[in-house]
């Protein structure tokens, strides 16, 4: 978790597009980042703003209409964007980095028992004989919190609840050890009893199987639960990552300030919510300057020519927004980001301090 | 209060699967008045999405009664009726990835209903009408002419919105409506339902398990467990004074957007085994006014004196 740690995964520059009909549109934009061993990583933002498509790229799980135009993913000393094959992937797919989707039912054969869904990737995976596979994925369940795997171990998927489901997709990706494990939304789908259950049931894994976590989703409540740094995305770019109170408490970029101002845990009732105006840009077109320009009422003029750098607030804090330069004027941010501050004990003055 | 627009009484959903049957929803009643947002909260498997689809006919109620606008709509009814109810109350439904046509464009998907019941004039008013319920829902025009699978879950989600939007229904059923979409699409969507709601009166059956909006958004609230409901009250008096040990394990899970506090969290786990319900039978109670639970003569006292 700490920056004194190495990487795991280190993604530069990374760059995806899609071929929709005769056009191209540009998902991931220039990306960089850093995964260190053992942390948990949120990844927050727009819908859209390329958050699955970026750790699809860790799996070789894109569609066959998008394709990595630039950069590089770095693991384990080999370069992931050279894999070609699905054949190559089989390595790491499943392997060492594995990926629980939102909707279990999109990664359980509705068709095949339960239990015969676990040894299958056991066996695949570790070559190991039946017997021995039957045994680990019996454990694998009982961790997870399955009631009873022997009697449960012939069920069909329809048979157990969401819920269950959810914590059969996890087994399955536990099954092999893996050293990332990529949860895109793993709870939407549940409700809060069964998610503060995934949740600790996630973090008990991690401490048990020396695993890292990248964690998607859009309720700022379970980041604040689960993460130990959060990199927030617009528009196919990170604009800003920190440590997980750092994006709560003091905040920097103008995107994560509407993010945090469209909780409706600091809203007044009958009154509307914070909305962020417009839309985000159309990825068709090239982007000029900061993404963010047009909706955001803080914008510089130099936002809408040139795109920023990262500004560096802490150690382990950047920001990328023009707001951050030395030579911006003050930027006083919005009411909900300030009682953020007061909630988190943090006194500083502005952003205009920080150095580059 | 206003008058009464959806009326649940007594319902039963029982399902029937060879010579098994299962009863996912228990002698639920509640009321929804015009222009309220009433919320249904509970654990997953609890019986809200059947509720939901109750109402709008596709599973048959088993037992008991609705009634929306002062007529009856459960049991056999005429057709006028029938294409009334479906022009007026929409449903959202939970997974927006099973619920669009992937071979239509978005165009054609937002349209579907308007062809259905001819609600246009002309093509350019119902280019007008698509379009407008794109935007409403933060999505660009542009988008019309693209299929689901070119989007993302959240816009995905958005698409359903506009297609209900489109049809400018009375009563909506919003399942999950905004689970699958990023903060401040969120707000956005919950601004937009809430405008809906003062200019045209529309009112909701509101069905999420994000309780930090269901708290933002909904007028009053009922709890759901298995099938029946526990507790139901105005919103905010839910909150501060909850009564059912379900009730009060569903708060406790609920996460905050605040890292030191989730640090210190406390789960109540909640067992349904702890009733002593053998001779002291439960019952619906008003245990406040306005302020029901189900609860048996034992716990109605003690649920009573807990917050005097
Ligand atoms: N197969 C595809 N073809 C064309 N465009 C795609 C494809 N997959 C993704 N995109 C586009 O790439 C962008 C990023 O999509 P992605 O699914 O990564 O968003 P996201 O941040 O995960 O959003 P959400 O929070 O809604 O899940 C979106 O604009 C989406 O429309
Ligand atoms: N068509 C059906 N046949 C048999 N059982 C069903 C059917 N539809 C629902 N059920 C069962 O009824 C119960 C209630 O399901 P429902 O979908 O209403 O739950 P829910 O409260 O909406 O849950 P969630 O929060 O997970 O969406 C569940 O046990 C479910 O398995
Ligand atoms: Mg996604
Ligand atoms: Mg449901």
């Amino acid at each position: 978790m700490s920056e004194t740690s190495n990487p795991i995964l280190k993604v530069r520059d990374l760059e995806v597009k899609f071929r929709v009909r005769n056009k191209e549109l540009t998902a991931i934009r220039r990306v960089s980042l850093d995964l260190y061993e053992n942390e948990t990583l949120a990844i927050v933002g727009e819908s859209g703003s390329g958050k699955t498509v970026l750790t699809k790229t860790f799996t070789g799980m894109l569609e066959s209409n998008g394709r990595i135009a630039g950069g590089s993913v770095e693991f384990e000393g080999r370069n992931l964007v050279d894999i070609k094959t699905d054949k190559d992937w089989e390595a790491i797919r499943g392997a060492k980095i594995a990926t629980v989707f939102q909707d279990p039912m999109t990664s359980l054969n509705p068709l095949k028992r339960i239990g015969v869904q676990i040894t299958e990737v056991i066996e695949k995976h570790q070559k190991l004989p039946a017997e021995e596979a039957r045994r680990i994925a019996l454990t694998l369940m009982g961790k997870v919190g399955i009631k009873d795997p022997e009697k449960r171990f012939s069920d069909y998927p329809f048979q157990y609840s969401g819920g269950m489901r959810q914590r059969i997709v996890i087994a399955i990706a536990l099954a092999c050890k893996p050293r990332i494990l990529i949860c895109d939304e793993p709870t939407t789908a549940l409700d809060v009893t069964i998610q503060a259950q995934i949740l600790d049931l996630i973090r008990y894994l991690q401490r048990e199987y020396n695993f890292t976590t990248i964690y998607i989703t859009h309720d700022l409540g379970v980041v604040a639960n689960v993460a130990d740094r959060v990199a927030v995305m617009y528009a196919g770019q990170i604009v800003e990552y920190g440590s997980v109170r750092e994006i709560f408490y003091d905040p920097r970029h103008p995107y994560t300030w509407a993010l945090i101002s469209s909780l409706p845990t600091l809203a007044r009732k009958g009154e509307p919510l914070f909305a962020i105006p417009g839309t985000p840009p159309t990825l068709f077109n090239q982007i000029v300057g900061d993404a963010f320009a047009p909706r955001n009422h803080y914008a510089l003029n130099v936002d809408f020519e040139e795109e920023p750098p990262f500004f560096q607030v802490s150690p382990t804090h950047f920001a990328k927004t023009w707001l951050l330069d030395p030579q911006a004027p003050h930027a006083d941010p919005p009411e909900a980001v300030k009682v953020m501050r007061k909630k988190g004990n943090i006194y500083t003055e502005s952003g205009a301090e920080a150095s580059r | 209060m206003s008058k009464t627009i959806l009326s649940v009484k007594n319902l039963d959903v029982t399902f029937k699967n060879g010579r098994e049957s299962f009863t996912a929803v228990k002698n639920v009643s509640f009321d929804v008045y015009e222009g309220e947002s009433f919320a249904l909260v509970g654990e997953s498997g609890s019986g809200k999405t059947t509720i939901g689809r109750t109402i709008i006919r596709i599973n048959p109620a088993s037992a008991g009664e609705i009634a929306f606008d002062g007529r009856k709509i459960s049991g056999v009814i005429d057709k006028e009726l029938d294409t009334y109810i479906i022009r007026n109350i929409q449903m959202i439904f939970q997974d927006p990835m099973a619920s669009l046509n992937e071979r239509a464009t978005i165009d054609y998907i937002v349209s579907e209903g308007l062809y259905n019941f001819n609600l246009f004039k002309d093509e350019a008013e119902r280019r007008e009408k698509v379009f407008k319920a794109l935007n409403d829902v933060g999505l660009l025009e542009e988008h019309a002419e693209r299929y689901p699978h070119e989007f993302s879950g959240g816009q995905r989600q958005r698409i359903c919105i506009a297609r209900v939007l489109a049809m400018q229904p009375k009563f909506i059923i919003a399942d999950e409506p905004i689970s699958a979409l990023d903060v401040s699409i969120r707000a956005q969507v919950l601004n937009l339902l809430r405008d809906l709601k003062q200019e045209r009166g529309l009112s909701y059956l509101f069905i999420a398990h994000d309780l930090t909006v269901v708290r933002y958004f909904a007028d009053r609230i009922a709890v759901i467990h298995q099938g029946q409901l526990k507790e139901l009250a105005a919103t905010e008096e839910l909150f501060a004074r909850p009564l059912h040990p379900y009730t009060k394990s569903l708060l406790s899970a609920v996460p905050m957007p605040d890292p030191d506090v989730e640090k210190d969290k406390k789960l109540i786990v909640y067992d349904p085994t702890m009733h002593e319900y053998e001779t002291d039978k439960p019952s619906w109670r008003e245990i406040f006014p306005g302020h029901f639970a189900l609860a048996n003569e034992k716990e109605a006292a003690e649920y009573a004196a807990a917050y005097r």
